[in-house]
């Protein structure tokens, strides 16, 4: 049965990607410019190129011809150069896809942290001024804009306070090699003198991007936890167990919480495309180097090959994401299996 | 042994290695950071003329043979300790220093130090074709400009530690272009190994010279970081990085500064700076620069083809409203193409001040007594010289209609921008220019010769062979008092032409945390950085 489930899903996934490659083919069409350059990313080509790299990349055949070299050169990891840098698009997004990840996932940790405990709280003081308090920050935290919030904490913590950096992942003078690309990792597996003060430096500057990228993801899981414990603590069980006489703790930790949290982690999928997406304002506005402000770039620079190579795999990632979570959800929640 | 000698033992053997061979590649994270708003665009003088690319690279990794007094202009030694003109001023033999070290990087370790065939191997690059590396740049824009390779006859070595230049005609600025940030000394050595490597493009690239600090890494975008060449000749700074921080967006500049995590950075944006001297822990730097604000006008176009037009609308310009409103009152009136500063300035006498009566008289006699259309360019970005040209144009746009010309404010994307200038599309432009070394020459002729018109820098299109003469009598002689005087004819000449209006003299501002001492603001050029401290 799992099976069968797993097989669909993985089918529906395989159709998704196709559509994808099949919209990012269609964009070398769509966007302005010779459509060689726009496939191939070479500016200024000969004719002599020109007659050989037509012939590579098929244009002179069917569509479906081209599109087929276009999905082989993609799965050859042979994608577009960038105009601007003449690199491989995805060997430059390889090395910028990990700032982003790094902090996208210190701020769904974050966000984790801070909103279940307090959804909780919340949900067990229903209608007490707790709850109205929680509610109310967890209100406010949704609606506002995140530039703006993002600046005014620059403004406090930086430019008045002077605690805290206001751009990079780490103060220009460390020099740390770069390994996995994540930075707390290099910075422990680096051998410089320095490492000590190189670690705090990397944690003062996530910090700020961090908050701001959590905020919104944070109030979501607010409500979220605070609604789905709400259902929970009604459910019959609960009465039950109150009644043979469990402590309220208890109650909520045995029977409570691993029923509350399931329709959570669900949301932690549904919350990832989201967190991308709040993710490149937040590079933009505090300089971190991420997909998020490479992509904006590639988009002021009209970098065609290399917005068309940004947007095939920031949504593969989001679409691969949701897919495993929800697979996920499944396998933990039997009730979830429509199989 | 027993075992406590052979623990000492141990313990002294790493302590010894440890003590004569530290990391040099280990900063402890010291060093001065200095922020500003573009990347190169190569890593080598010689292929650029863009001030940003200037200020990040040429005087940190580089020497020149001779080097400029900031404040007086005058040229001292460089690499080269003495140097000897020929009577008839076609020969220039200069002693080289000896043991000048190259830059020791991963990339490149250097044998031998600085002798005549680096010298002869970087100049003999822009001068011939059949250099191996002549055909990997496209363009010399500087050395282009100044007519280099008519300039130049040969460039040879006397003896290892000599080399002469011969031109083909006397040019009393040539000692001047030697000192420009443009003419870098490179390494031959280096040439050759990538010549055997057959990896040519890395000359400019990945970048070996002599200068106080050597290339260790750069991220496009991010930054550049250089660690202090340790065996510099001129030992001055202790600094054992330097990193360029690239921080495209102004605003952001001054935050950083705020927090600093920048040390220096430029500021072109003249309305941050009261926020920033009002403020105990950073000193501004002012320097009055050699760069000049205009307003040319496209000579080829009728009507401004007529003197009496283009006298009729520098007229009609209220400069000192300008100065206030754009530049913020950081900037001198220009009344000349040449800043008050150079040897050679004279306010010439045909400057009239702003008088729109008499622009409409001119107008009129010129036949245009109802006024006409004309566009004006805009450049879409900050220069020193010219801080907001869109908003220039604006004030522009009002004090032209006065006299009944109705102008349209026209602007494109930067480099749009530049290839439609070249083609001479445009009616006339906001545009200035940062002069390269102190000499007059380096004002007039890349703005109005000739030459230049073919080249591409002369905007007004402007070729008068009264005004190119007298700059070519000018550099045809080495007597100063007489050079002044072509300089003041062709000031003058240009001033009654009016081929394009002066608009400002801008000053140069820096502002840098004040525990950072000895950064030299250089009026020709780059930021020197070879005597800077911090405590």
């Amino acid at each position: 049965m799992i099976l069968h489930y797993l097989f669909r899903r993985l089918f529906l996934l395989a159709f998704v990607f196709v559509a994808l490659t099949i919209f990012a083919f269609s964009l070398s069409y769509l966007f302005p410019g010779d459509v060689l350059s726009n496939f191939t990313g070479l500016r200024n080509i000969s004719p002599a190129d020109e007659v050989m790299l037509t012939r590579q990349l098929g244009l002179d055949q069917n569509y479906l011809q081209q599109y087929l070299l276009f999905v082989q050169r993609l799965l050859q990891g042979d994608w577009a150069l960038s105009f601007s840098s003449q690199q491989n698009v995805l060997t430059e997004m390889l090395q910028v896809m990990p700032a982003t990840l790094e902090l996208a996932a210190y701020a769904l940790f974050l966000s984790l942290l801070v909103g279940i405990p307090l959804g909780i709280v919340a949900a067990v003081r229903k209608d007490k001024w707790l709850d109205k308090v929680i509610s109310t920050l967890a209100l406010i935290g949704f609606s506002v804009p995140i530039f703006w919030w993002a600046l005014l904490l620059i403004m406090v913590f930086s430019l008045s306070l002077g605690w805290l950096p206001t751009s990079g992942r780490l103060g220009v003078l460390y020099e740390i090699p770069t390994v996995t690309g994540f930075m707390l990792p290099d910075i422990l597996l680096s051998e410089q003198s320095y490492r000590q003060q190189a670690f705090i430096d990397a944690i003062r500057h996530m910090l700020l991007p961090s908050v701001v990228l959590a905020t919104y993801p944070t109030t979501v899981m607010i409500r979220f936890t605070r609604d789905s414990m709400l259902d929970v603590l009604e459910q019959n069980y609960i009465k039950t167990a109150r009644a043979k006489g469990l402590t309220r703790l208890q109650v909520l930790y045995t029977h409570g919480l691993r029923n509350a949290l399931l329709p959570v982690t669900r949301q932690v999928g549904l919350q990832f495309s989201t967190l991308i997406t709040l993710a490149m304002i937040t590079e933009v506005i505090f300089s971190w180097p991420g997909i998020g402000r490479w992509l904006i770039d590639s988009i002021y620079q009209r970098n065609f090959p290399a917005i068309q190579g940004g947007v095939l795999l920031v949504s593969s990632l989001v679409i691969l994401v949701n897919m495993l979570t929800e697979i996920m959800h499944t396998l933990f929640n039997p009730l979830a299996r429509k199989f | 042994m027993n075992i406590y000698q052979r623990l000492t033992l141990v313990c002294l053997t790493t302590l010894l290695t440890n003590a004569c061979q530290p990391d040099p590649h280990d900063t402890g994270g010291a060093g001065l950071v200095y922020c500003v708003e573009g990347s190169p665009e190569s890593f080598n003088p010689q292929l650029v003329t863009s001030g940003t690319t200037i200020d990040a690279i040429s005087q940190h990794l580089y020497d020149r043979l001779l080097d400029i007094n900031a404040q007086t202009g005058e040229l001292l030694p460089g690499l080269a300790t003495g140097w000897l003109v020929s009577n008839d001023g076609l020969s220039y033999r200069f002693q080289l220093r000896e043991n000048v070290v190259f830059h020791h990087t991963e990339y490149f370790k250097p044998s031998r130090t600085l002798n005549a065939d680096d010298v002869v191997f970087t100049f003999n690059r822009i001068l011939l074709p059949e250099h191996p590396f002549h055909q990997t740049a496209t363009e010399y824009p500087y050395f282009d400009s100044m007519e280099w390779r008519q300039l130049v006859a040969e460039v040879k070595a006397i003896s290892p530690y000599e080399v002469e230049f011969r031109l083909n005609k006397p040019d009393s600025s040539f000692l001047s272009t030697l000192a420009t940030d443009f003419a870098a000394v490179l390494s031959a050595e280096y040439g050759a190994k990538l010549q055997a490597e057959n990896k040519l493009p890395d000359l400019d690239h990945l970048p070996v010279g002599t200068g106080p600090f050597l290339f260790r890494h750069y991220q496009k975008d991010v930054l550049i970081r250089y660690f202090r060449h340790p065996q510099h000749w001129r030992q001055g700074s202790n600094l054992q990085q330097l990193v360029i921080d690239i921080v495209p967006d102004s605003t952001k500049r001054v935050a950083k500064l705020l927090t600093h995590e920048c040390d220096v950075a430029p500021i072109p944006r003249l309305a941050e700076l009261e926020l920033l001297s009002k403020r105990q822990d950073f000193v501004v730097d002012v320097q009055t620069s050699m760069n000049v604000g205009y307003w040319a006008f496209n000579t080829q176009k009728p009507p401004l083809n007529n003197v009496k037009v283009r006298q009729a609308l520098a007229l009609a310009v209220n400069k000192q409203n300008i100065l206030q409103a754009v530049y913020f009152g950081q900037a001198e009136q220009a009344d000349s193409l040449l800043p008050p500063n150079s040897w050679a300035y004279q306010k010439p006498q045909l400057t009239e001040a702003y008088n729109p009566e008499k622009a409409k008289v001119l107008l009129a006699e010129a036949g245009f007594a109802k006024g006409f259309s004309l566009d004006i360019w805009a450049m879409p970005v900050q220069r020193l010289y010219n801080p907001n040209a869109l908003k220039m144009a604006e004030l522009m746009q009002a004090d032209l209609a006065q006299i009944g010309v109705k102008a349209r404010i026209v602007s494109y994307e930067w480099n749009t921008f530049r290839r439609k200038l070249t083609q001479a599309e445009h009616d006339s432009v906001l545009i200035g220019w940062s002069a390269d070394n102190a000499d007059p020459d380096n004002f007039l002729r890349p703005l109005l010769s000739c030459a230049a018109a073919v080249s591409g820098s002369n905007r007004a299109n402007w070729c008068d062979e009264h005004f190119d003469n007298l700059l070519q009598q000018a550099v045809n002689t080495a007597d100063l008092n007489e050079r002044r005087a072509f300089y003041l004819q062709a000031q003058q000449y240009q001033a009654q032409q009016m081929p394009l209006m002066p608009i400002a003299h801008s000053k140069r501002f820096q502002v840098r945390s004040s525990n950072v001492s000895g950064v030299a603001i250089n009026p020709y050029g780059g930021v020197n950085f070879a005597m800077a401290g911090k405590h």
